[in-house]
């Protein structure tokens, strides 16, 4: 296995562009778990874990800018993020121990994208803006958008994910992870919603992405009952059987979670 | 540094009948918390595991294991490029009876030669120096495959039946006023010792092999390694090294993966170790059987037991391992500790071709008392009866008999723990209070034999010995330290017997070269069987040493070694074929209170509390039993909420421990322990065994307290899907 | 590469996608730190990282380069949670001690019980059902 290793930014880029592909290693706390489970196929790996410049967490214009490699613990303890984004801080306290929230990044679990990111249902309900750059400049791209299938992302091979964006969220944030146990654990259902005139809902561990539920929304915008939305939601969502749970699990806590989440943010 | 109060306390029962009482008031360290022996070595990180041990020239070891659960092996190719690998099949293996793990019957080989009957059974072994090349080597394997069976309920091959019998059960269930009828199911569960299987085998060159290893019987491993190796006695050697966990699951196995890597020693020359990443741990070792037991109970209207029907049925695997024995414990226990005067226990492990089960704490007794206490709470519900009232008046106590017909002496505990959980839980006022609430309150009341069952102490004839040395006496025996404290209990009783000072004694580390065999390190024995075989070592060298020290006779006389061999009590009696009589020397007690709170958006049900009242006859070392009540209570209710083995063809699909989720500390409750001393007078000091007990009562009494929020929930484990069933089907 | 190991300069060879862990228990001879899983499961792999826990399973050399790093050895046995540990039943087995203690380290001085609690969650023992865990970690502070 090979490790490039970088002394600034503008240097990863330009090792992407001319050795491309390459897998870059933040935190490595996904990384190192699919190379000891051998489901890593990459090979040649870009080690950005030192690169200053995709840390820090700043609000500019009333937008919160958090750096790619902000760990969990940053996450956690940033009086910003508390402010700004507290369904983040309540997400970023329930991913593994404190020793995987001491390596694991934002970046990282974006780029990552497994399903069941914890952290991903707040980007999306946050409707945040995934900054990508390559040696071509920088591209902002909705985090609705980041997604086109399992695992795959719009990242070109050339891009770093740099930092994600977050506009000013109006309404009462709200988050629940359901993991197989109480720490230390994958979810088997996440939601993160935020309370405004139109509510805006997410979802994890439910789809082949993370997922918005632009029905749901729009039946709970339009005054529906909560009983009608949950049925909406019901017919939105088609969750898996897998060795974590069963379809019918998701789907059912799913529809509670809205109820809970909807109660306690009303 | 201030020591925190523990959450136990100790209430002295007085002691009926000492068998030896003691001779000199000096000795002090029983029923004290002296320092653990092996304290020190393992907080600084200097203990040493197998994994931490390397030898020169030391190769990797690697199996490859069936993909399919039954057929036949029809080709093997190599796609790497075998220069510099040693490759053993099932032809390397000196002779066709050799080929087979020597426990209690000769059916599991080390290697499949042709027949596959299990995912992840042994086909072949590699070794290289270099691990990342010996994990990249490709081996491509073909089969015809057969239809497996899957389902033990229609398993065409039982390995073992047992039928108890006590009373005329048909008879007396005519006379019933109630009956009470229930199915009750328990997975399998996974042991999850931190540290994986592993072993270093090191070729002799005297054509001998030895091996060190993670494990908890070493003369096990010695036997199956001289019936595979076909060697004597003396030229093989089996060391035990700091063991990281065992929990029954290094009983049986380390003889495969122990014969594995010497036969790759063998072939290669080499020193080979063989460490088990936690994947392949999880799929090809042993778990715990799961188990269908059904209850046919007859009672009075006011709730006397009047006849028990018990039907019991566990999955052993693709082969008998240690199945026949786990169904005797369980079958023993299957009635509960109560007395009823018509029982009928017909017990059954039949095969499937799954991976084998085996060893696992409380072998058998926590299946069959899970069902029998979740019965209990179905009765109670049934009779519109407290549950508390029920057990009470059914509670065996001294006099009565068991359903082997075994008559209880006066170290029977039933009432006491019971009354002792419940006062000391406060569950009436709970009870009461929690109705309606999300929270549930539920209890077990349950018992485990001490030591093998039945004459097999007999049969066992293990051998423990004592040696005086000028520097000090050493404690020579092959039960095994893993965590539950052996080294420092044997000494303490050691010393105390021999009136030495406990910090003079020491265990030596079990070694078949060095030590006797004493046993396994199972079944709640260490401490009450090989510990009193050792005082009466340390008796005799009393006697021999007079008034001089151990240390003051060697000088004088050289060392002295004493050895002596297990004895059984002329007044216990068991009859192998009928099952009646004696089938242990004596019963700890323990009951459990669980306190559980459900969420209703998620349908996960939080253990809150337990309250945990074990009599053990008596804490040799209080701490020690503390953490052995505490471990297994924790390892009970992951047993009862979380842990599930998922199956798929054959396979464990959730073998990691993301996936198989054993509790973290958010996931066990607090626990409250009570310990009672009621000697019993065939173990040293009065001591019962422990290490099994604790694992008996979680499950039911979580499953109870769940029940107690009005979900009819008989199956374990209890995890939040299942729970979403029950819920929404009771709606 | 250049990095500290135990308060001391260390200068190791060694592969930079090399785990951390095996790099400390293979090149440096500190088989303290044990392995329970392999992918940051069950904490037994914990040390400092410049103060931090992390698990070294998950950890490449090459992200240790300048880095403190502390391991139970460099503990030196005289700590008074290794004290407490041993004396109140915070040890059984002994696999999961290191790190566990590792991590309790982490926690600083006098820690709360939730405290505890919360950051003991990703350090797995199957001995002991924590409560002599809890104790031994305030038994320290005292």
């Amino acid at each position: 296995m090979d490790l490039l290793e970088p002394r600034s930014l503008d240097d990863a880029l330009g090792m992407l562009r001319q050795h491309a592909p390459l897998m870059p290693l933040a935190g490595c706390t996904d990384v190192f778990v699919a190379l000891q489970f051998g489901t890593e196929t990459a090979r040649r790996f870009l080690n950005i874990w030192g690169l200053d410049e995709l840390r820090g967490i700043d609000v500019r214009d009333g937008v919160l800018r958090m750096g790619a490699l902000a760990t969990y613990t940053e996450l956690g303890r940033s009086p910003l993020v508390w402010e700004h984004l507290p369904m983040l801080v309540a997400a970023s306290r329930e991913v593994g121990g404190m020793q995987i929230q001491n390596r694991g990044t934002l970046g990282g679990n974006i780029a990552n994208g497994s399903p069941a990111g914890d952290s991903l249902p707040v980007l999306a309900a946050a409707d945040a803006v995934v900054v990508l750059r390559s040696l071509d400049g920088e591209r902002r791209v909705p985090f609705t958008e980041f997604y086109t299938g399992y695992r795959a992302t719009v990242i070109r091979p050339d891009e770093l994910i740099v930092a994600v964006e977050v506009p000013p969220v109006e309404g009462a944030q709200w988050f629940r992870k359901v993991g197989t146990r109480a720490a230390q654990a994958i979810s088997k259902v996440v939601m993160a919603g935020v309370r405004a005139p139109r509510p805006r809902i997410a979802l994890g561990s439910v789809a082949a992405t993370v997922v918005r539920l632009p029905q749901t929304e729009n039946a709970l915008a339009a005054g529906s009952t909560l009983e009608e939305a949950q049925r909406v939601l019901r017919q939105e969502i088609h969750p898996i059987d897998d060795v974590r749970s069963t379809a019918a699990y998701r789907l059912r806590v799913a529809a509670n979670l809205l109820g809970q989440f909807w109660a306690e943010t009303g | 540094m201030r020591v925190p109060a523990a959450t136990g306390y100790l209430l002295w029962i007085p002691p009926r009948a000492y068998p030896y009482p003691s001779r000199d008031p000096v000795s002090t360290s029983v029923g004290r918390n002296v320092p653990r022996k092996d304290g020190i070595p393992k907080v600084t990180g200097a203990a040493l595991y197998v994994d931490d041990l390397r030898f020169p020239g030391m190769l990797y070891g690697r199996t490859i294991r069936s993909t399919i659960s039954r057929g036949r092996i029809t080709s093997i190719r190599f796609d790497f490029d075998t220069a510099g690998f040693t490759i053993v099949q099932a032809g390397d293996v000196p002779g066709d009876r050799c080929n087979y793990v020597a426990l209690l019957e000769d059916d599991q080989p080390f290697l499949a030669a042709h027949q596959i009957n299990h995912q992840a059974e042994p086909i072949l072994l590699l070794a290289h120096e270099d691990r990342d090349v010996l994990n990249a080597a490709k081996v491509e394997i073909e089969y015809e495959r057969d239809i497996p069976v899957m389902d033990a309920q229609a398993s065409p091959v039982v390995f073992k039946e047992i039928r108890i019998r006590k009373g005329d059960v048909e008879r007396a269930m005519e006379t019933a006023e109630v009956i009470v009828e229930g199915t009750y199911r328990t997975g399998h569960q996974e042991h999850v010792y931190i540290e994986t299987n592993g072993v270093i085998a090191v070729p002799e060159a005297d054509g001998g092999m030895t091996v060190h290893g993670s494990l908890q019987c070493p003369y096990y491993v010695h036997k199956a390694l001289k019936a595979l190796l076909d060697l004597p006695d003396e030229r093989v050697r089996v060391v035990q090294t700091e063991t990281g966990g065992g929990f029954g699951g290094k009983e049986e196995y380390p003889s495969v993966i122990a014969g594995h890597a010497a036969l790759l020693a063998r072939k290669s020359g080499h020193p080979v170790k063989m460490v088990y990443d936690r994947e392949e741990d999880m799929v090809a070792t042993t778990k715990r059987h799961p188990s269908v037991i059904r209850h046919r109970t007859g009672l009075t209207r006011d709730g006397r037991l009047v006849a028990m029907d018990i039907d019991v049925l566990l999955d052993g695997g693709a082969y008998v391992t240690l199945s026949p024995v786990v169904l005797s414990r369980g079958c023993i226990h299957a009635a509960g500790p109560y007395r009823c005067e018509h029982v009928r226990t017909v017990g059954r492990a039949v095969m499937t071709n799954t991976p084998p089960n085996g060893a696992f704490r409380g072998f058998g007794a926590p299946q069959t008392q899970f069902a029998m206490e979740v019965h209990m709470e179905r009765i109670a519900e049934a009779l519109g009866m407290d549950p508390v009232r029920l057990r009470d008046i059914n509670a065996l106590r001294p006099g009565d008999t068991t359903a082997t017909g075994q008559r209880m002496g006066d170290d029977c505990s039933a009432l006491e723990v019971l009354r002792t959980a419940v006062e000391r839980s406060d569950f009436h006022r709970k009870r009461a209070e929690y109705a309606g609430t999300g929270k549930g309150i539920g209890l077990s009341l349950f018992y485990h034999g001490s030591g093998f069952t039945g004459s097999g102490e007999v049969h066992l004839k293990s051998k423990v010995a004592l040696e005086a040395r000028e520097d000090g006496v050493r404690v020579l025996v092959a039960s095994a330290e893993i965590g539950q404290g052996t080294r420092t209990m044997l000494a303490q009783i050691a010393a105390d017997a021999l009136g030495v000072p406990y910090e003079e004694v020491e265990p030596v580390q079990p070694d078949t070269a060095q030590v006797p065999d004493s046993g396994p390190t199972v079944a709640s024995r260490t401490c009450m069987v090989v510990g009193g075989i050792l005082q009466k070592c340390a008796q005799e060298m009393r006697e021999k040493i007079g008034m001089m020290t151990p240390q003051e006779y060697a000088r004088l006389h050289g060392p002295l070694l004493v050895t002596r061999q297990y004895e059984k009590p002329h007044d216990i009696t068991w009859n192998d074929t009928e099952y009646t009589g004696d089938a242990y020397a004596t019963y700890g007690w323990g009951c459990d209170v669980a306190e559980v709170e459900l969420d209703p958006v998620t349908y996960e049900v939080r253990p809150l509390r337990v309250t945990v009242v074990h009599e053990i006859g008596k804490a040799i070392h209080p701490l020690l039993v503390e953490g052995q009540i505490e471990g297994g209570t924790a390892q009970g209710v992951g047993w009862a909420l979380n842990e599930h083995v998922v199956m798929r063809d054959g396979a464990m699909a959730n073998a990691q421990l993301t996936n198989y989720t054993i509790p973290t500390t958010l996931d066990t409750p607090r626990l409250d322990v009570v310990i009672l001393e009621n000697p019993s007078s065939y173990g040293p000091f009065g001591a019962k065994g422990v290490g099994e007990m604790p694992i008996d009562g979680p499950a039911p009494a979580v499953i109870n307290a769940i029940r107690h929020l009005g979900l009819d929930v008989r199956d374990i484990p209890a995890i939040p899907e299942a729970v979403m069933e029950v819920a929404c089907a009771s709606r | 590469m250049r990095f500290t190991l135990n308060g001391a300069p260390a200068e190791v060879e060694a592969p930079p996608m090399k785990r951390l862990l095996d790099v400390l228990r293979e090149e440096c001879a500190l088989t303290g730190s044990k392995e329970g899983c392999g992918e940051g499961e069950c904490g037994a792999c914990t040390v400092l990282v410049d103060g931090m826990p992390v698990v070294s399973c998950l950890v490449p050399f090459a992200q240790v380069r300048d880095a403190e790093v502390v391991t139970i050895e460099g503990l030196g046995g005289t700590h008074p949670l290794q004290k407490a540990f041993a004396e109140l039943g915070g040890a059984q087995c002994g696999i999961c001690t290191p790190g566990m203690i590792m991590a309790a380290v982490a926690l600083g001085p006098d820690p709360g019980f939730e405290e505890i609690r919360r950051g003991l969650a990703g350090n797995l023992c199957r001995c002991t059902g924590y409560e002599a865990i809890y104790r031994a970690v305030q038994g320290a502070s005292a």
